[in-house]
């Protein structure tokens, strides 16, 4: 028994020591190149690697944003050891020769009335007219965008958290080459104008909480409705309610299907699969990895002489998702499947 | 075994599952081209006694109905008794059942992406359900980094 246990506290300690390693590739694998590329090309994520990115964002700028994340727009907050992030931050610098920015923490005192005009003039059709950044979930998935970037949320609070005034003065004097981001300097505004425009970014901090930080606060994890009708009867209730709702059935199939031998599946457990497509066309757009999702069901048992019919909830799920945009589809999702079991079971 | 080893081993795999992923979902980009990674995935699931029950075509949908899209799958899985169980003794986990995972190409490479199944302890505070909970999280994590260091 003691070596087992000792044998444990090692396995524990080696755990904690290599989470604990100041490589930088090696948490940067694990924890950012799925979105982010392995090297830094980008994805879900935005391009790290990329040239411009690098020469107008500090090493504290990425030590915030790793850390605190950004609330509701898909990067998650980390709980890495800041040995670790330091490593990571390292790794990402890696990939440009020049060095990193130094950026003032002071505050700029522009106009921010000036700068609320200049903003929804130069800013506000790529990062929303109060800051809520583009639509969908980081650069290219598998398909076609227009974009080879999405506007960040200027409004997030992870965001204004990790950017200085002087970092946005910069992004904002010198563009960013590679993406939609031009020069306002070049773009024919002055210094001063800059100024009020970062002025104003700076005063969505006081703004009320914005809609890309207010992840939705949900309850149950299944969603549950009895049936007054016999199983065969509820399973065409719901396909009938799922296509009175716009959407196409798919299949039917046992619970277990593929699971037992054909022929002997439980028939008091079916599974109903149906589909909006211009819904998930949608859904994949705004989050390609919105998947665990699909495609929509309901599944009709029979237990103890009661039928119930149950499906989860993607409100519920939506919050592992850190994806405001999403949550918003995923509370309508719930109440289309709260619908469709209300018909059924009428 | 006892409390003190059960403990350890549940710090034990949820030491594990940290490095794997720091946030609620299970994600992984594979080198591989998407019909490589498919196969290393469907090996990875086989491998650890679980049956796939279906691969939904996702991307096949959206073609046919005029969307574009590149390789967008759907894998369906899980263990018999497993479920059968599950199904009878806590019937509010069957919305949950089979466990799944999306896979998906971007450009040359393949993402997958699933939720811990840890998480299911949230939803689901029972002592009883845990272990397997538990036990699902580190296959899931064997299998994604399966399919993460395939080449």
């Amino acid at each position: 028994m003691y070596k087992f246990v000792i044998f444990i506290l090692l396995t524990l300690a080696a755990t904690a020591q290599a989470q604990a390693a100041p490589d930088g590739a090696k948490p940067y694998a694990r924890n950012c190149a799925v979105c982010h590329g392995e090297n830094g090309s980008g994805g879900l994520g935005i391009p790290l690697s990329l040239a411009s990115f690098q020469v107008t964002v500090s090493n504290d700028y990425l030590r915030k944003t790793i850390r605190l994340g950004r609330p509701g727009r898909v990067m998650p907050p980390s709980s890495l050891s800041d040995v670790e992030i330091e490593g990571i931050v390292r790794f990402i610098r890696s990939w440009s020769k020049e060095p990193a920015p130094l950026f003032s923490a002071t505050r700029i005192k522009g106009d921010a009335a000036h700068g609320r005009q200049l903003y929804a003039a130069h800013c506000a059709t790529c990062h929303g007219a109060n800051g809520g950044g583009g639509k969908g979930t980081g650069i290219t998935f598998s398909r076609p965008r227009d974009l080879p970037i999405m506007a960040p949320a200027l409004n997030n609070s992870g965001f204004l958290a990790a950017a200085t005034d002087s970092m946005i003065r910069t992004t904002l004097m010198r563009g960013r080459e590679g993406t939609p981001m031009a020069s306002f300097l070049k773009n024919g505004l002055k210094e001063k104008d800059i100024d009020d425009i970062v002025s104003f970014v700076r005063s969505f901090e006081q703004a009320p909480k914005s809609g890309s930080a207010n992840l939705a606060e949900t309850e149950v994890a299944v969603l549950m409705m009895d049936s007054p009708y016999d199983l065969a009867t509820t399973i065409e209730n719901v396909k009938r309610a799922a296509a009175s709702s716009n959407f196409i059935f798919i299949r039917e199939q046992a619970l277990d299907f593929g699971l037992v031998p054909e022929g002997q599946e439980n028939p008091r457990q079916h599974i109903i699969y149906f589909c909006s497509f211009s819904m998930l066309n949608q859904a994949l757009m705004t989050d390609p990895r919105v998947g665990l999702f699909l495609p929509c069901r309901i599944t009709v048992v029979e237990q103890d002489g009661k039928v119930k019919m149950m499906a989860v909830n993607p409100k519920r799920l939506s919050r592992i998702f850190n994806n405001a945009e999403l949550s918003a589809m995923c509370e309508e999702m719930t109440r289309h499947y709260l619908a469709i079991m209300e018909e059924a079971a009428l | 075994m006892t409390y003190i080893s059960r403990f350890l081993c549940a710090a034990l795999l949820l030491g594990l599952s940290a490095i794997a992923c720091a946030d609620q979902l299970l994600m992984i980009r594979s080198s591989l081209p998407f019909p490589e990674a498919m196969l290393a995935l469907q090996n990875a699931i086989t491998t650890r006694g679980y049956k796939v029950t279906r691969v939904q075509n996702v991307d096949q949908g959206l073609s046919k109905t005029g969307y574009q899209t590149d390789n967008y799958k759907v894998v369906f899985y899980g263990k018999p008794e497993e479920v059968a169980q599950i199904a009878a003794k806590h019937p509010e986990l069957i919305p949950y059942l089979p466990l799944n995972m999306a896979i998906f190409a971007e450009q040359n490479s393949t993402i997958l992406v699933t939720s811990h199944p840890g998480e299911l302890a949230n939803f689901f505070p029972n002592p009883e359900l845990s272990a397997m909970f538990m036990r699902w999280e580190k296959d899931l994590n064997e299998i994604v980094n399966e399919v993460h260091e395939a080449k």
